[in-house]
């Protein structure tokens, strides 16, 4: 039996077990005395749900490629856990040799939403490793965090050690020859985050001071080491086509939240929503081949063993051979019992074609993201939908017998007001109308009509960076302004509204954009007993707002609030492609509601054909203009 | 065809749930490439009935299932092609094909062994007290408990559904290390009557006079029986035996 971290009582006494044995299907079993570097993987959260991430599968098979390298993994214990390895004050140990993570070489964490961020100081606290890297001892293990949080790492910068801007498959294998470099040589950890600090995505807080104004605005953002650079630019794999892919990613015993196999079609978007950090973070527009996908798909469904395969981008509607992709595959395996899961397409006769064979009519939905309730303010936010696209996709689909739709809409958007919210009543109320004006032996019953909104917060890299988000007042304000808008509706009965709280969305408000001051905040709360902020049964606001009173951080300076052109903001120091310049240029077209071109039309000239291939040079011949 | 299969639960893989077994199962097969029949309907999924859950903790030699295919090769074959995609600690022994007409696992179950085992480093009765103290437990008349269930509690005899024991000596523990061997348990098991291990050793431990830590004992089961008897008379065989 292979040894187990945790006793069979502790483990009987937890919920999930499985969670926390390893062991699963296609795990990489090495001998760690035989390997240069021991590398632990976390996500933050719990098993299910870190399980379920495509990037760290992406890693873990590149990192595992190299024999020098054992790479293992490791999630946030579940509360119940938690409780114990601290009464027992056992150390957390990573699944695969449940050795414990301190006597690792490097712990890596992939934040992916802000609402992690106590969980990264819950595995650091369990892990009896220093929650302040400047705590930290030679023997520690070097921590590094990635993932999209990362494009403003400054809120938990005190934390990290080294922050790593950009895909993994870029430079991750120059970090490790580096570090076993260094580490043969006899090298510190000071000379080696130095060394580290010279490849580009390698950002090490420690090596940059912050000064501050007295309006609180930072004043100057200056490193203090001669090996540190002055920007530090994102790193990204250009060949899509031709790069690591887990051919046989690991198939958990406890059902996870994407308990299936993952295909990541393309990198990127083109479409430039202007609320969107990935879209312009991913930038450029990069596909796989068609041939790639083929191959992986059919070689992760052998090693796997899972009943379905899901489409994974950005936009799957933009993927120039998305049709062949989907016909292919349901032709290849669909009558081998394998379940095409579409992502939320665009909806035409392909979409509609395509989900008829996929899906069960009666219990599927039509999913549509207007985002906005006017045409006004998608033209705002550059979101390319327009009434008529919805209501024509809508009337086909009520032909073709589908009676649910799903509408996905944002307030507090720059320059909402109320005409803006009350359009989302309007719109729910003309797709209803399109579905009763079908002649009745057409229609199956009721149509369903699901209307969520959520709070929009503005984030770093995005046109809206410099707009100040919604108050909680103003937003709650809106919101029952657009349930009694709902409730005025002639088809009301057949529109349900539901929405996000406010109470989350106003904490990753201030984190989004938040600078060096807030790591103490995150840290307070912490300790006062915060963890899984994510999960709605274990979110505390009160200690939360303590937290923020204690350490004079507050929603008006970080999230409510304009900036100006002329401010420093906390993430300047990060070059993601994409211009400064783009992205006001791209703001003040917003304000006066104008579009801009989406990048399969043309460019918009943002900075990203820096990088020398995508849909930048696919589609232009390669000039840089 | 519908085709029995065997196998064991061992090691780590005693923390894997019931719903979390017949899943991961579904997957292997699919790995193995069987030849597995779907249900009709949009979400299709591959027919197994596995024939009685064992509880999470507990180990196990003597686990079945039965599945439906549409062909299959050798049994010898077939083993060795799931074992290939399989883990470590989950492991088919046997392979067969049933008879047309054959009655499901889950329906001619009717009895299972059990290995019960001490873990180390607990407070427990002496061997020879235990031993003692278990004669007397199981010479009584009748072994009344209340069995509580979701709707109901009622009193029932625990001593006709105990249908053998016997001491443990040298029970191959290499499984099982730090275990002390202590009692084997022959039990009544399926949906006429079902009483599981825990229950004999809660009853024990309460007639003994000491407190009942679930912890102090390391569960094995051994073998899943069907009762080709006739009458009241029981004739217990394994399930892979049935058709013999």
């Amino acid at each position: 039996m292979n040894k187990l971290a945790l006793s069979d009582e502790i483990l009987l006494s937890v919920d999930k077990p499985a969670r926390y044995i390893g062991n699963e299907i296609n795990m990489v079993k090495k001998d760690p005395s035989k390997v240069d570097i021991r590398f632990a993987m976390c996500f933050p959260d719990v098993y299910e749900i870190g399980m379920s991430h495509l990037g760290i599968q992406i890693l873990y098979d590149m990192f595992n490629k190299r024999e020098d390298v054992y790479c293992e993994r490791l999630y946030s214990p579940w509360v119940d856990l938690d409780k114990l390895m601290r009464e027992k004050n056992i150390p957390l140990f990573a699944l695969e040799s449940q050795d414990p993570v301190k006597d690792f070489d490097f712990l890596g964490f992939t934040i992916q939403y802000e609402m992690c961020y106590t969980n990264i100081l819950q595995v650091l606290d369990l892990s009896h490793i220093s929650l302040f890297s400047k705590d930290r001892r030679e023997e520690d293990p070097i921590v590094i965090g990635g993932g999209p949080c990362t494009y403003n790492p400054e809120p938990i910068a005190d934390f990290i050690d080294l922050f790593y801007l950009g895909e993994g498959e870029a430079v991750y294998n120059e970090l490790f020859d580096i570090y076993k470099e260094n580490k043969k040589n006899g090298g510190t950890r000071l000379e080696f985050l130095e060394k580290a600090a010279s490849i580009d995505g390698i950002y090490v807080p420690a090596f940059y001071d912050v000064t501050y104004n007295e309006d609180k605005t930072i004043k100057s953002f200056t490193k203090n080491n001669p090996a540190a650079k002055d920007k530090v630019k994102r790193v990204v794999e250009m060949d899509m086509s031709n790069t690591y892919y887990p051919t046989k990613p690991i198939v958990p015993y406890v059902q996870v939240t994407q308990d299936r196999v993952v295909l990541e079609i393309q990198r990127g978007c083109i479409r430039g929503c202007r609320f969107c950090q990935a879209g312009i973070v991913y930038r450029p527009l990069r596909e796989r081949s068609l041939d790639f996908l083929k191959d992986i798909a059919g070689q992760m469904l052998k090693n796997t063993g899972h009943e379905e395969i899901s489409l994974s981008s950005l936009s799957s509607s933009d993927y120039s051979q998305l049709q062949e992709l989907v016909y292919y595959l349901i032709d290849e395996f669909g009558s081998k019992g394998v379940n095409i899961s579409l992502p939320s397409l665009r909806i035409d006769a392909f979409a509609l074609d395509v989900m008829s064979k996929v899906q069960d009519i009666k219990k599927s939905s039509l999913t549509f993201a207007p985002e906005a309730g006017t045409q006004r303010l998608r033209d705002v936010i550059n979101k390319g939908l327009t009434e008529e696209e919805i209501l024509n996709g809508a009337r086909d689909a009520f032909i073709g017998g589908w009676n649910k739709v799903k509408l996905y809409f944002m307030l507090g958007l720059p320059t909402e007001n109320f005409d803006d919210v009350e359009g989302i009543a309007n719109l729910a109320d003309k797709i209803a109308r399109e579905y009763y004006d079908l002649p009745k032996e057409n229609r199956k019953g009721r149509v369903n009509i699901n209307v969520s909104t959520s709070y929009f917060v503005p984030k770093p890299f995005t046109p809206f960076q410099w707009s100040a988000m919604e108050t909680v007042d103003n937003y709650l304000e809106k919101q029952r302004f657009l349930k009694g808008k709902i409730d005025e509706q002639l088809n009301r009965k057949s529109i349900r509204y539901s929405w996000h709280d406010a109470e989350t969305s106003i904490i990753e408000g201030i984190f989004a954009r938040g600078d060096r001051r807030v790591g103490k905040a995150i840290y307070d709360a912490y300790k006062s007993g915060c963890i899984y902020d994510s999960w709605s049964e274990h979110f505390d606001f009160d200690k939360w707002l303590k937290a923020f009173a204690d350490n004079d951080i507050s929603a008006e300076f970080y999230a409510n609030r304009d900036r100006d052109f002329d401010e420093i903001l906390p993430w300047d120091f990060i070059d993601v492609g994409v211009t400064k310049e783009f992205l006001w240029r791209d703001y003040n077209r917003s304000l006066k509601e104008k579009t801009t071109i989406n990048c399969a039309a043309g460019c918009a000239n943002c900075g990203a054909k820096v990088f020398g291939g995508g849909i930048c040079f696919d589609r232009q011949g390669g000039q840089v203009q | 065809m519908i085709v029995r299969i065997k196998f064991t639960k061992t090691g780590s893989s005693k923390f894997v749930g019931h719903l979390d077994l017949l899943r991961y199962f579904q997957k292997a097969f699919r790995r193995a490439k069987l030849d597995l029949t779907y249900s009709q309907g949009f979400n299709p999924h591959p027919l197994i009935t596995i024939a009685a859950p064992l509880g999470v903790g507990l180990t196990s030699e003597g686990e079945y299932l039965d599945v439906t295919l549409n062909s299959c090769d050798e049994p010898a074959i077939m083993i060795d092609r799931i074992n290939e995609a399989m883990a470590n600690n989950i492991s088919v022994t046997d392979f067969i094909i049933l008879p047309e007409g054959s009655k499901n696992a889950m329906a001619v179950i009717a009895a299972a062994d059990y290995n019960i085992s001490l873990r180390e480093g607990y407070d427990f009765l002496s061997i020879n007290d235990f031993r003692d103290k278990f004669r007397d437990f199981y010479n009584q008349d009748s072994i009344m408990i209340i069995k509580k269930t979701k709707k109901s509690e009622k009193e029932m005899d625990l001593k006709p559904l105990i249908y053998k024991y016997e001491f443990l000596d040298n029970y191959d523990l290499s499984q099982n290390d730090g275990y002390i061997p202590l009692i084997h348990l022959q039990l009544a098991t399926g949906s006429a009557n079902n009483i599981k291990p825990e229950l004999v050793l809660e009853t024990f431990c309460e007639f003994a006079g000491i407190s009942y830590n679930p912890f102090v004992f390391a569960t094995h089961r051994v073998e899943l029986y069907g009762d080709i008897g006739k009458g009241k008379e029981r004739d217990l065989v394994p399930l892979n035996k049935m058709n013999n």
